[in-house]
């Protein structure tokens, strides 16, 4: 009888995950526990993203604070639109600007690693999957998000990627085999790839900065328990020694 | 009689003085607890009763730290609940021991309700048992609806849309009571106030007050037990049953130990998978409510997926959503659809063991087609366990009467 219970309980936890619409994802290895990859993502997020998305519910300070950093740090290498330190991440451009250029605001990035289905893996292969196409406004659409309105902020360091269609279905973006490097950029593959890492891991930590402090006090409350239960389990054992 | 112990006397004398001041309470107290004989031979299908409880009560405590944070209104609750994840202190474990309590609180009573079933525990005399206990479960399902709605993500207004719009297939005044349900003409912050104030404040009275006269009835009957005996026909010379013992302590400390495992299971949960792979939090309703945008797919909690899929597997809504509704009433009739001469499955034969297995296979799998797109295969698939789903309440009468039965022994066969 318990086994069946326990078989009930397993089934249940190894229900399969949403899976991610489309395209297959890579998976990022990001490691939101890596401090080093986080303050790189960090980096990377106020130069490249901050300047059109936001991350409204982050604040500064908690950044420094989970990344390890003071607060002088934070203000210089983190802070370029003027904000105090105790303020959240807002983003810099105008809202009717926002709209003027890409027909909407960008999106708030606070939860992103949270809300698409695969998450950190989800922006990871984003995040890699641009190329060039001339039939859209900016000149860029993405395997994984077919015809974005965001363009490839990131070229300079990645390159340039053109698509590889399936037979028979030229210029289809539906129908992407592969993408190919036809310019290098700044950065070689792998380290483009890294840096990539580095920014699903921070935007996994901004979507729950929580996290942390959960996986790393999730150990004791267990360990707690564990002895509880034992405890309760021998209480019981010397309780019912005269049942029969 | 003095105790040696000055501590001890104290205790007994406070005891004294309050039971002087309080009558009735030491009655109370042995008539459901010290002196309340349930069963020796209960197995690891008795603890669920106990843990509902637990779950009710972290439900409720979880629940009032929430409310002081949470803020409910179509433009702040969203921003308040990610305040609540970031900024208050231990807000976020407050969070997850709320989410993750929810569907710990259907597994659970799934669970108990399974274990009714498969033991017999709905027959005469615990039919009233059985009503409150489908009451609360009702009540539950409502609780939990307006629940998820709160956070005021994509997946709470759309859902809530869907599901309030079921009662738009009410013949003449579904539009009405629609509108009467929303307060407004679409799903709107007047929709989450009162939702608000039914799920904090109405129904978790409610379920209060249910859980108190399930008990109540229980303990006027008697528990059954997994060989479904009536312990209560051979009793000692004190009048006590022999196969009984007093639910104090011998199952307040089983219960204890029950607690601290389901416990160690939910901070698991709670701690390094809080969203269970989507299905406790899902990615959809990380993003805030927004009427203009319509998600991919709507989908409700797993708890509430079975029935979604019975919904689904109807081509015409209100006959689809009347098969909802009956998929949950028809349980109500349960004690009287019974007519199978023992209680337990112990002692049933091979077509209520054959027949009860494939209803938690029917029951399981519409679950899991409650959660995807709904192919064409899928379509059929649910249509077929629909089927079997109300065949098996609708023929239980006579299956349960013409399967063989083996005779109930009248003591509990001894174990340990």
């Amino acid at each position: 009888m318990t086994k069946r219970l326990v078989a009930l309980l397993l089934a249940v936890a190894s229900a399969p995950a949403l899976a991610a619409g489309g395209v297959k994802l890579e998976a990022s290895h990001a490691n939101v526990h890596d401090r080093a990859s986080l303050q790189r993502g960090a980096r990377l997020f106020v130069n490249y993203c901050l300047s059109c998305h936001e991350a409204s519910f982050m604040r500064y300070a908690r950044v420094g604070q989970d990344l390890g950093l003071s607060e002088e740090q934070v203000a210089e290498h983190l802070i370029f639109t003027g904000k105090g330190v105790g303020e959240t991440m807002t983003v810099a451009m105008d809202r009717d600007d926002a709209i003027a250029w890409f027909g909407a605001p960008a999106p708030d990035l606070s939860l992103t690693a949270r809300a698409k289905p695969g998450g950190a893996d989800w922006i990871y292969t984003y995040l890699r999957s641009f190329y060039v196409d001339e039939s859209r406004p900016l000149g860029w659409n993405n395997t994984v998000l077919p015809n974005a309105s965001m363009p490839h902020v990131l070229w300079e360091l990645q390159g340039i990627q053109r698509p590889v269609y399936a037979e028979g279905h030229q210029g289809d973006a539906a129908h992407v085999e592969r993408l190919e490097l036809v310019q290098p950029g700044t950065m070689s593959p792998a380290e483009y790839d890294q840096a990539m890492r580095d920014l699903a891991a921070f935007m996994a930590y901004v979507a729950e900065p929580a996290a942390l402090k959960r996986e790393s006090m999730g150990v004791w409350v267990l360990l707690f328990l564990a002895l509880f239960t034992f405890l309760a389990w021998l209480l019981k054992h010397e309780y019912w020694r005269d049942v029969h | 009689m003095s105790s040696p112990h000055p501590i001890m006397r104290a205790v007994h004398g406070v005891q004294a003085w309050f039971e002087e001041r309080a009558p009735g309470a030491r009655q109370w107290w042995n008539r459901h607890a010290a002196q309340y004989y349930a069963p020796k031979n209960f197995n690891v299908w008795y603890y669920f009763g106990s843990l509902a409880m637990l779950v009710l009560v972290a439900q409720i405590v979880t629940g009032i730290w929430l409310t002081m944070h949470y803020k409910p209104s179509a433009a702040e609750a969203f921003a308040s609940v990610e305040y609540i994840m970031r900024d208050v202190e231990w807000g976020w474990l407050i969070r997850y021991m709320h989410s993750t309590g929810a569907s710990a609180f259907f597994v659970v009573v799934y669970l108990h309700m399974f274990r009714a079933l498969m033991y017999g525990s709905h027959q005469k005399p615990r039919e009233l048992v059985w009503v409150i206990g489908m009451l609360i479960y009702l009540v539950l399902m409502a609780e939990a609806f307006m629940g998820y709605v709160l956070p005021w993500g994509q997946m709470s207004y759309w859902g809530a849309q869907v599901i309030i719009s079921l009662f738009g297939a009410v013949p003449y005044i579904g539009e009405g009571l629609t509108e009467w349900i929303r307060g407004d003409y679409l799903v709107s912050d007047a929709t989450l106030n009162r939702f608000f104030a039914l799920h904090v404040v109405a129904l978790p009275l409610v379920l209060l007050l249910l859980v108190y006269l399930h008990l109540m009835a229980l303990h006027e009957v008697g528990s059954n037990n997994p060989d479904g005996i009536d312990i209560k026909k051979v009793k000692g010379p004190d009048g006590k049953p022999l196969d009984g013992i007093p639910f104090h302590p011998y199952y307040t400390v089983k219960d204890l130990f029950g607690a601290g495992f389901f416990l160690l299971i939910c901070a698991f949960i709670i701690f390094y998978t809080p969203t269970f792979g989507g299905m406790f939090l899902e990615p959809d309703n990380f993003i805030e409510a927004n009427p203009l945008v319509t998600p991919d797919h709507i989908v409700p909690v797993w708890y509430f997926t079975p029935y979604y899929a019975m919904l689904r597997a109807i081509p015409d809504k209100f006959f689809g959503v009347v098969v909802m509704g009956a998929a949950v009433m028809i349980l109500f009739l349960v004690p009287w659809l019974d007519r199978s001469p023992v209680r337990s499955l112990r002692y049933r034969g091979w077509i209520s063991r054959l027949l009860l297995a494939l209803f938690v296979v029917a029951f399981v799998v519409l679950g899991w087609l409650g959660m995807q797109s709904g192919s064409e295969t899928q379509t059929l698939m649910a249509r077929i366990f629909t089927f079997y789903y109300f065949a098996f309440f609708i023929t239980m009468p006579l299956w349960t009467k013409i399967d063989s039965t083996r005779p109930v022994p009248e003591r509990v066969p001894a174990h340990d």
